[in-house]
């Protein structure tokens, strides 16, 4: 399956690794955060329109 | 103008207004310089100009926090902005007293220092003109941090993170310079471009200081 | 329409309602796409490409290397021009999109390095060299950093959108000056076993052109960072607008309340 990456290997892996794993938290980040901000915009709008 | 200067320099001779701290600084870190890479003189003095250049950045940047906070907690600096003087014309004065009670006695104790860690001969010449050439772009350019960060209570540290990589052309000039100059290489190329650099930044950074203070004082 | 009325329609995305719109229907596309883009390319690149005759398996690396490096640069850029925008009209979005692309910016610089670090332990058998082209996006990293504590030291929005702003602008003189302070003094020794130089990708550098089989993979995952670049901007921007809302909301609450 993996093809024969020789010598280089763990370079080659660990590159691989290291920039998916930055990338993966930077997305997960982000949507984490944008979720949160969203429920709790919701939430400060629906208490707005019931008090006036 | 020149009553806003001689103020500001008798603020800082003033007993408790920090004048000599730069130096004293400057001092302890060469001093302590030899204890962490070892006495041999033949290493001390490949990096002695380095190490001297580094010293000065650092004790200037050291001061840089006070150089518009105390007017901004005692109210003058509004004062400031709303007299006739152009905001322009007071960030350059700021910058030049502290030039002149920080930047310049650091270029003039810089050859003592440099017989501590025994700088080549052909070097003190050099290391000097580089560092007058030098300080007066990291006084502006510390004038600029010093006004981003001016309305800010923990602004010290940020001032460090926000300055530095901005002098980060002048000491590679500068530091450049003093190298050269300890070796007897040709230092025109870099010396030029230090030159360059200063003027460049004297010429335009007050106006963004001056832009910065302005809405900092909104 | 005229080229003027295209202008000022163009103006019109900076209402952030607008926006908040337009990028939730734009979205799905550019995560979808970009997503796709970067599992092709890598995989191309990773499974179905030779090694190079003097790299070995380490030209596997150039898939994230080259992109994430010119994301990093173009971040910034993208970053000055929306602060220009908002010195110049005061556009909101414009400050808080600027605002949402430095983290991401970060983490491109970051992934150069790092690959950079990776691919050169054993091919200049030396994790970091302070070649200018290393060096250089050190500091970018560093001005990246100064950028984004700015932003979070500043409590009011807009005083923090004007001096980030001008820390921008300044910056980046200041960023191009070390460039060429940094390529001054040191040569950089390692700049012929670059792969990524301008004149070799687009292949007038005959002797280091990177042949087809590489460029193509590359391509696809270039394409593909720069959406994903926009998808996260367009995402984070939108999560700025609204913390801006809950605040502004929050503020008048307690005026009323």
């Amino acid at each position: 399956m993996i093809p024969d990456l020789g010598k280089y290997a763990d370079a080659v892996l660990s590159s691989y690794a290291v920039s998916i794993v930055l990338l993966v938290a930077l997305i997960a980040f982000s949507v984490m955060r944008g979720r949160k901000v969203r429920k709790d915009m919701e939430k400060v709008e629906q208490r707005m329109s019931r008090n006036g | 103008m020149i009553a806003l200067l001689l103020r500001d320099l008798k603020l800082a001779f003033r007993a408790g207004g920090g004048f000599g701290l730069g130096l004293a600084f400057f001092l302890i870190v060469t001093v302590m310089v030899p204890f962490a890479v070892g006495p041999q003189s033949s290493l001390l003095s490949t990096i002695a100009p380095g190490v001297l250049w580094l010293g000065a950045l650092l004790a200037c940047l050291l001061s840089l926090d006070r150089l518009l906070a105390l007017d901004w907690e005692d109210g003058s600096l509004d004062l400031l902005a709303t007299a006739p003087l152009p905001l322009e014309s007071v960030v350059t004065i700021k910058a030049l007293a502290h030039w002149l009670t920080t930047g310049l006695p650091l270029v003039l104790a810089a050859p003592f220092l440099g017989v501590l860690l025994n700088l080549p001969v052909p070097g003190f010449f050099w290391l000097v003109i580089s560092l007058l050439i030098g300080t007066p772009a990291m006084s502006v350019i510390g004038t600029f941090g010093a006004a981003l960060t001016v309305g800010l209570k923990r602004g010290g540290l940020l001032l460090s993170l926000l300055v530095l990589p901005l002098y980060v052309p002048t000491l590679i000039f500068g530091a450049e310079v003093a190298r050269r100059g300890a070796t007897e290489m040709e230092v025109q190329t870099p010396l030029l471009m230090l030159a360059g650099i200063t003027a460049a930044t004297i010429a335009l950074l007050p106006f963004a200081s001056a832009a910065v203070l302005r809405i900092n004082l909104r | 329409m005229s080229i003027a009325a295209k202008a000022n329609a163009l103006w019109e995305y900076a209402n952030p309602r607008k926006f908040l719109a337009t990028s939730e229907r734009v979205l799905p596309f550019f995560w979808i796409t970009s997503l796709a883009c970067i599992c092709v390319g890598l995989i191309w690149g990773f499974f179905f490409t030779p090694d190079d005759y003097k790299q070995g398996s380490t030209v596997k690396i150039i898939y994230l290397h080259v992109p994430a490096a010119l994301m990093a640069i173009n971040c910034w850029l993208m970053m000055l021009a929306t602060s220009l925008v908002w010195l110049v009209r005061r556009h909101h979005v414009s400050a808080l999109a600027a605002r949402a692309a430095a983290p991401i910016g970060i983490v491109m610089t970051l992934i150069a390095l790092l690959t950079g670090a990776i691919w050169g332990q054993p091919m200049w058998g030396t994790w970091w060299a302070w070649d200018p082209r290393l060096t250089s996006f050190l500091i970018l990293f560093l001005f990246y950093l100064g950028y984004v504590a700015l932003w979070e030291a500043i409590e009011d929005p807009d005083t923090a959108a004007d001096l980030t702003s001008v820390l921008c602008l300044v910056g980046s003189v200041f960023a191009i000056l070390s460039r060429y302070a940094v390529n001054f003094w040191n040569q950089g020794l390692h700049q012929g076993a670059s792969v990524m130089r301008a004149a070799a990708v687009t292949g007038t550098d005959t002797e280091e052109k990177v042949s087809n089989i590489f460029f193509y993979p590359l391509l696809v995952c270039i394409i593909g960072f720069v959406l994903l670049f926009i998808a996260l901007v367009l995402y984070r921007t939108g999560t700025e607008i609204r913390a801006r809302r809950i605040k502004a909301l929050m503020a008048r609450e307690r005026v009323s309340g």
